[in-house]
């Protein structure tokens, strides 16, 4: 329970605390006092990482998703085309061989402003909250969002740039995400419209790949150049209320990214390539309660510090079952 | 997680400077993002109706689509079930409209050849309402005779050839062509003696045999008693007549579309619908 609670709390934008020594398990602070005695050199730790497999494959997760992520966006686009009604709509909502799936925001966003529920709605609604309560969650962010694929390429590019130290990146309190909705959502029931999807790329990008680019890609490319020039990964990070959304239902969800603290280097890798990298706080050396600790719900299991690990100490497990992939 | 607030080392001066400009910048973000987002308040802000809208959309007394735009999830599955393509999905400049369906009346009108409104079907949030079985219930707005000194039928002249030209791209169901099929309105040439295309394509018919009978189907009294909702009247001595809109229009746009003059002599208003006009 204080697992999940400090979960929800992190997600909205409390700063992970460092545990005091007496918080760690017995076994773990004997671990890392092991790891102390035997401290590595950088040359053993490039040795273990070019012995480890995982360097070998070091896309294996990001493929999956970026294959599921296409697929699924083309799946509209493709049906749309050739009329073959098996996923209508777009992201926003959509009928899947003629059943109902509404985006759970989108959902809550014309339910606030809207304040009537018609049953299609409903059944779309719970559909989907089971789907990615199943899912993960966020996993809908990663495996799913066209602007999260779009905003993985600016996040290289905004990398290139500070490491050149051309640009000098921006940060803002992740709390921020949580006072947007709040707002959004008051927004919605107060002015009686879904002000939130006139500037969500997500919906936006959707629609302009099913229905035929507009006007409003520009309002996408403005979002992606503040995330090449100023703050990484900014909307993800600090705005998109869908991201919260599915946070909460994957807070319950038995699909996550689980941290083995034993052979953990600490080189904070992990970290470097993660959207949410307070959840990969217990990464950090003397931080981990456990030996193994589940990430948080803010993780959108996007696999990319499953895949940069060199000691496996990172994985995906469904909870209940043995670890995937 | 009892973290004792007391145990906390202080601050350092630094770094509670830098987090009072991240309190600050996150400020701005919120400023500047918010600014964008109430930005699509500026389009809509007068209140009324904006644009045709597909059959059923939300509208209030005063004819305001506040409701149809709140209500609107901007998922464009009516734009996919649409048999003539009539729907378009609005861009960033209607603001809070974005992403919500359109009709462009003169480029492709809705001509209910779907028969069983099949975008009201399609919404899965009731922006259509839910509540609408037939073509003849619905209010999209209701057409005027806004030029009626070039109408072809006023000026006693008849209409040989393709309603729009041979490049018109919109298309029509024509009952005798096809029940089932929409075709290209440049497939379907006319030769009439008098121009009566808005009177003869008027998709809105009313059932004559049922109306003598005083059993309207649904009870719907609008469907009776006119044939179409247009006809035509006669002006003058000569074989000149005036289109007069009947109480049934429901502002479908198919008159404003096959109007062969340019510019369309018939329009849509969407400051008023039938019901407006009668209450």
């Amino acid at each position: 329970m204080n697992y999940f609670i400090e979960s929800i709390a992190q997600m909205l934008g409390r700063t992970p605390a460092k545990p005091l020594q007496e918080e760690l398990k017995v076994e773990v602070r004997q671990i890392y006092e092991e790891k102390r005695k035997h401290k590595l050199t950088k040359e053993e730790l490039r040795a273990l990482e070019e012995a480890h497999e995982r360097t070998r494959r070091r896309h294996k997760w990001r493929n999956r998703r970026w294959a599921t992520l296409i697929i699924v966006n083309l799946l509209f686009v493709v049906s749309y085309y050739l009329d073959v009604q098996l996923v209508e709509g777009a992201l926003t909502a959509s009928r899947v061989v003629g059943f109902h799936m509404a985006d759970l925001n989108s959902a809550l966003q014309v339910m606030l402003a809207y304040k009537h529920v018609v049953l299609n709605l409903l059944i779309g609604t719970v559909t989907v909250f089971l789907l990615w309560v199943l899912l993960g969650g966020r996993t809908f962010c990663s495996w799913v969002c066209p602007y999260h694929f779009v905003a993985e390429f600016a996040e290289k590019l905004h990398v290139k740039l500070a490491d050149k130290k051309w640009i000098k990146p921006v940060t803002f309190h992740r709390g921020v995400r949580s006072v947007f909705y709040v707002i959004f959502a008051l927004l919605a029931v107060v002015t009686g419209y879904t002000v939130f999807e006139t500037i969500s790329p997500t919906g936006i990008l959707s629609r302009a790949l099913i229905y035929g680019p507009g006007l409003a890609l520009a309002w996408v490319a403005v979002l992606l150049l503040f995330e090449i020039f100023v703050s990484k990964r900014a909307w993800c990070r600090y705005v998109c209320p869908i991201g919260l959304t599915y946070g909460l239902v994957g807070s319950i969800s038995p699909v996550r990214v689980k941290y083995n603290v034993v052979n953990c280097h600490h080189e904070g890798d992990c970290r470097k390539v993660c959207e949410v990298p307070h959840v990969l706080d217990t990464t950090i050396r003397m931080r981990a309660r456990d030996v193994d600790v589940p990430i948080g719900a803010d993780c959108t299991r996007c696999g990319l510090c499953v895949d940069i690990c060199p000691t496996d100490s990172l994985n995906f497990e469904f909870v209940g079952s043995k670890k995937l992939g | 997680m009892s973290t004792d607030k007391s145990k906390k080392p202080p601050l350092s001066p630094v770094r509670r400077e830098q987090n009072r400009r991240e309190f600050i910048r996150s400020g701005v973000l919120v400023g500047g993002t918010l600014i964008a987002a109430l930005a699509g308040f500026v389009p809509i802000a007068g209140g009324g109706t904006h644009r045709l809208r597909p059959p059923g959309a939300l509208k209030d007394a005063q004819l305001s689509e506040r409701d149809f735009l709140s209500a609107c999830i901007k998922c464009g599955q009516c734009v996919q079930v649409c048999p003539v393509e009539a729907i378009k999905l609005a861009d960033l400049a209607d603001g809070y409209g974005v992403g919500v369906p359109y009709i462009e009346a003169r480029a492709q009108a809705c001509d209910f050849s779907c028969d069983g409104l099949q975008c009201v079907l399609a919404c899965p949030t009731g922006a259509l309402t839910h509540s609408l079985n037939y073509p003849s219930q619905t209010r999209m707005g209701f057409a005027r005779v806004a030029r009626p000194d070039t109408c072809l039928a006023v000026l006693g002249k008849g209409f040989k050839g393709q309603a729009r030209g041979a490049d018109f791209r919109g298309e029509l169901r024509f009952d005798e062509v096809d029940r089932w099929n929409p075709i290209p309105v440049a497939d379907h040439p006319y030769d009439l003696e008098l121009c009566d295309l808005c009177v003869r394509q008027c998709p809105i018919e009313i059932r004559i045999a049922q109306c003598e009978d005083g059993k309207p189907p649904s009870g719907d009294q609008n469907q009776c008693p006119p044939r179409h909702a247009i006809r035509l009247q006669p002006v003058g001595d000569g074989k000149a007549m005036l289109p007069i809109i009947e109480d049934g229009c429901v502002g479908c746009g198919v008159c404003e579309m096959i109007c062969p003059v340019e510019e369309t002599v018939i329009v849509i208003d969407l400051d008023k619908t039938a019901d407006t006009l009668s209450a």
